[in-house]
């Protein structure tokens, strides 16, 4: 490539860039965008026009740079930028692309936290990204907060329009003619006397193309792909066992590991003895972890058959080593001292409740492990002071940083090469397993290595969706809420999980309330508070975060109150919404569900609504109480996304979230017993199957002012939505999950 | 030892209490086959043995006597199985991972069973564990791809 095109193309990113920038967020500056990381593996003839769109002889590929872990996103991002750039759909690629900073995620950070910018100084560099300022100047690339698609709505279709652009002024200027005289078609430029271009052929002249900075993009009505069903591009694979996931890495001459962790979580490994491991056939390697021991062998089940014959002497725990005083902590924690936030506090919530019939309704939420069905593992391979790394990963930038801190090497150094994952849930925005590989390499210097955990190390070494306690007392008068005083305690997995990626900023922790002080709910009397429960087994991200156990605590007490009131719990909570998308989910469930006729005997049905990560979901759950237990018959699901991109996709994405939810709800429970985690496989930690899955109504609709992202809001309402069913049916409460503790299930 | 895998016989040297499922990925390099809880109770590591679903992760590669077909000899990108082709047009995986598991499953039931009720299949795909909640796709796609077999 010339000097010449390669400053080209970086004036078109700034242009690019600039734009995607402005038309998200209105306040940025862009002074020293990020620079293209597809232009330092580029090869002769090919060209990286944004870095997002890349041409070379064989076609176009679109670079996708957000974890696929299920949710559809490398399908529904190439959309994007297929629309704009005008290619047929069959044509193109779909990569993940590198780690960069380019592919930061200023959707994740805009909808995360609400603390202001506070003392930038003094914090991690992550830390401060996620919580508080601009994501663009940290440049983290993370999957998670459903925020793939408000993040990429704009910017990507940017990339196309502009890569688009591009083409077609080189195509004039190869051929002589005004720009304005060109149409595309396909992959082609097209002049007025019929002469076809190729965009494989343009690409090398369109690098040199400098831009106008706002391309502009097709309006709504002429979209082809966009808000339609596109075939998934990763679906073939996945149907034909092709597809490559992180664990099916194989790199020449590799070597195959596994760990054991100490299982009281973060505890020290005092001694081992590997002697009678070390013996085992196939056995290469036994290699001392921070916390554990990894053991390296010609083939993953002998690893792990070897690494249970080490005989490991463990430090202790440094939290309470049953779950019995890990509830008593969170319950400790509902005082002044350990209270984190008050986000809001409308009137006067003590004199309501001196007022009005008062209800009063504690609710409690277990620890729940992530349980991907792909078990963490990460392959990687130090050579020549370079190292790379292939896995499956929600957060490859701090896998980087991570990785290279281990390895001794700068950032540049560290290749991190983005896998499918088997699930990610929240689980792999964590990095100790990239970590793990990382002193594998080390060990292995010039070897590539794979780790792969098995499933009794993956379960018992999670970093579990906290435990929460819910106090909630409210009051009724005249068919509707007069007061609402909700008080939750929960361990913070902000402190938690950005604790382990390089620091925790100072300020409330929203996960703990939201879904409880964040609801659309017009209650003239409504204080929700938060307690911080101290650390103690290490949390995380699970699948909708705060919202997973204070939508059960929040529409459960809804519930109540409509059953205290004498009133119906679906036209009550429609009376009090104030938010117009909300209302109209609402409504749309209730005639979607038929929720007016009467349900016949041993029958029930149960509404929950929660609005979360700007979505507003309702759904209804209908139930038959048999012989064997509930049965979950039918759920009804609506949801608004303000703009629906892909139909098919947003219902899959809404069922799964439903189905994940009702699988925690049933029989989700993490346990701790002298300090390690009590569960070990799935026979202990169930989920919903085939023949308990119910079926699935889902209505999407785009009353929303801005497009939202689904893998999470589908989760929230289904535990409410279940209790209420199983009390509407048996006139049984439960307030405590999962509700097998108190009910069998069919 | 001599294994016979999608046609093709491969002369091994492993323990024979070796799991079929770590032979199949680490040994032949067929990672379609995938690991997921290594005791039987999730089917992401189901291949047939003589066409009958068997979890291959607790299944001693010393006791398999029967030819085995996994995932990649079922079909092919070019060349489905039906099942696939309708796990295709039913748009049926998320993150794919128990795919190949649920295919393998439901290839098996259609084998003996060309016309699955609900409840057959309720009986025949419990086994296998799906954490995106594909199923309800899975269920359409099943009634699919009977209906294909047996017009076929």
């Amino acid at each position: 490539m010339s000097k010449l095109g390669t400053i080209a193309r970086r004036t078109f990113l700034v242009g690019s860039a600039a734009v995607a920038g402005g038309v998200i967020f209105g306040y940025y500056k862009y002074k020293q965008p990020y620079s293209n990381p597809l232009l330092a593996d580029l090869p002769e003839g090919a060209a990286a026009l944004t870095p997002y769109v890349r041409i070379d002889a064989q076609g176009v590929t679109v670079i996708a740079p957000r974890a696929e872990m299920g949710q559809g996103v490398h399908t529904t991002l190439a959309a994007l930028v297929a629309e704009e750039l005008d290619v047929a759909w069959d044509s193109i690629r779909v990569e993940h692309g590198p780690a960069s900073s380019a592919y930061f995620n200023a959707a994740a950070i805009q909808e995360g936290l609400p603390f202001a910018a506070t003392d930038r100084g003094s914090l991690a560099e992550a830390a401060r990204g996620f919580m508080a300022v601009p994501a663009k100047f940290l440049g983290l690339q993370i999957t998670g907060g459903s925020s793939s698609i408000p993040d990429a709505f704009d910017k990507m279709r940017v990339a196309g329009a502009a890569a688009r652009l591009a083409l077609v002024e080189a195509a004039a200027r190869r051929l002589g003619v005004a720009a304005g005289t060109l149409k595309t078609d396909y992959g082609f430029v097209i002049a007025a006397d019929g002469k076809r271009l190729a965009y494989t052929e343009l690409a090398a002249e369109a690098a040199m193309v400098e831009l106008p900075a706002n391309p502009p993009l097709k309006p709504k009505a002429q979209w082809r792909y966009l808000g339609r069903s596109m075939p998934r591009v990763d679906m073939v694979g996945k149907c034909t066992g092709t597809a490559q996931f992180g664990i099916d890495v194989r790199q020449p001459g590799m070597v195959f590991a596994t760990v054991r962790m100490n299982p009281a979580l973060g505890a020290p490994l005092r001694k081992i003895d590997d002697s009678a491991a070390k013996a085992m056939r196939g056995v290469l390697q036994v290699v001392v972890l921070p916390g554990g021991v990894a053991v390296v062998a010609d083939n993953t089940w002998r690893a792990f058959r070897a690494a249970r014959a080490v005989r490991c002497e463990w430090g202790d725990a440094s939290y309470p080593a049953t779950t019995q005083a890990m509830m008593d902590a969170v319950i400790a924690s509902f005082d002044d001292k350990h209270q984190d936030s008050q986000f809001r506090k409308d009137g006067d919530v003590d004199k309501a409740l001196a007022a009005g019939a008062v209800v009063e309704a504690e609710y409690r939420a277990p620890y729940l492990a992530h349980a991907t069905m792909e078990p963490m593992n990460a392959t990687a391979w130090l050579k020549d002071g370079r190292l790379d790394l292939w896995v499956g990963t929600q957060f490859p930038t701090q896998a980087r940083a991570e990785a290279a801190k281990i390895a001794g090497l700068p950032i540049d150094q560290v290749h991190v090469h983005a896998l499918l994952m088997g699930g990610g849930f929240g689980r792999r925005a964590e990095n100790d397993f990239v970590q793990q590989a990382a002193h594998l390499a080390v060990a292995l210097n010039g070897q590539p290595v794979k780790l792969t955990w098995t499933r009794e190390e993956d379960m018992t070494h999670d970093t579990y969706r906290p435990p929460a306690v819910g106090r909630f007392r409210g009051a009724t008068a005249g068919g509707t809420v007069q007061a609402l005083d909700a008080r939750v305690a929960a361990l913070s997995v902000i402190e938690s999980q950005l604790g382990r990626a390089g620091g925790a900023p100072p300020g409330p922790d929203k996960t703990i309330v939201d879904g409880v002080y964040d609801q659309p709910y017009g209650i003239s009397n409504y204080r929700a508070t938060g307690y911080r429960t101290p650390a103690m087994a290490p949390v995380g991200s699970w699948r909708s975060v705060g919202h997973s156990f204070n939508g059960f605590f929040m529409e459960s007490f809804m519930d109540e109150l409509a059953a205290k009131a004498g009133t119906d719990p679906l036209k009550m909570r429609l009376a009090l919404l104030t938010h117009e998308p909300s209302r109209k989910v609402l409504a749309a469930v209730a005639e979607l569900s038929n929720w007016d006729q009467p349900l016949e005997k041993g029958r029930g049905r149960g509404v929950a609504f929660q609005l979360s990560f700007g979505v507003p979901v309702a759904e209804v759950v209908e139930v038959t109480v048999t012989d064997a237990g509930v049965k979950i018959d039918r759920v009804f699901v609506v949801a608004d996304v303000g703009t629906a991109l892909d139909p098919r996709n947003l219902e899959a994405q809404l069922q799964s979230g439903v189905i994940f939810g009702l699988s925690a709800a049933m029989f989700g429970e993490i346990t701790f017993g002298r300090g390690t985690v009590e569960q070990t496989n799935f026979h202990e930690f169930e989920a919903v199957r085939m023949r308990q899955s119910p079926q699935i109504s889902v209505q999407v609709l785009e009353n929303g002012d801005r497009i939202r992202g689904v893998g999470e809001p589908g989760t929230p309402p289904a535990a409410p939505a279940l209790a209420n069913a199983i009390f509407n049916a048996t006139g049984r409460r439960f307030r405590e999950l999962p509700l097998s503790k108190h009910i069998a299930f069919a | 030892m001599k294994l016979s895998v999608n046609g093709k016989t491969h002369e091994i040297d492993v323990e024979p209490e070796m799991p079929l499922l770590w032979v199949l990925r680490d040994e032949l390099n067929l990672s379609g086959t995938k690991f997921g809880c290594g005791s039987a109770l999730c089917g992401a590591c189901t291949v047939h043995v003589d066409g009958v679903a068997t979890f291959s992760c607790v299944t001693r590669v010393g006791d398999v006597h029967g030819a085995i077909t996994t995932i990649e000899g079922l079909g092919t990108p070019t060349a489905l199985h039906a099942v696939q082709a309708a796990w295709i047009e039913h748009q049926v995986a998320q993150c794919g991972y128990c795919q190949s598991g649920q295919i393998m499953s439901a290839a098996a039931l259609l084998h003996r069973n060309k016309t699955p009720t609900d409840a057959d299949i309720d009986a025949a795909m419990s086994p296998n564990l799906c954490r995106c909640g594909t199923y309800p796709r899975i269920r359409a796609a099943i009634h699919d791809a009977a209906r294909r077999i047996r017009e076929a």
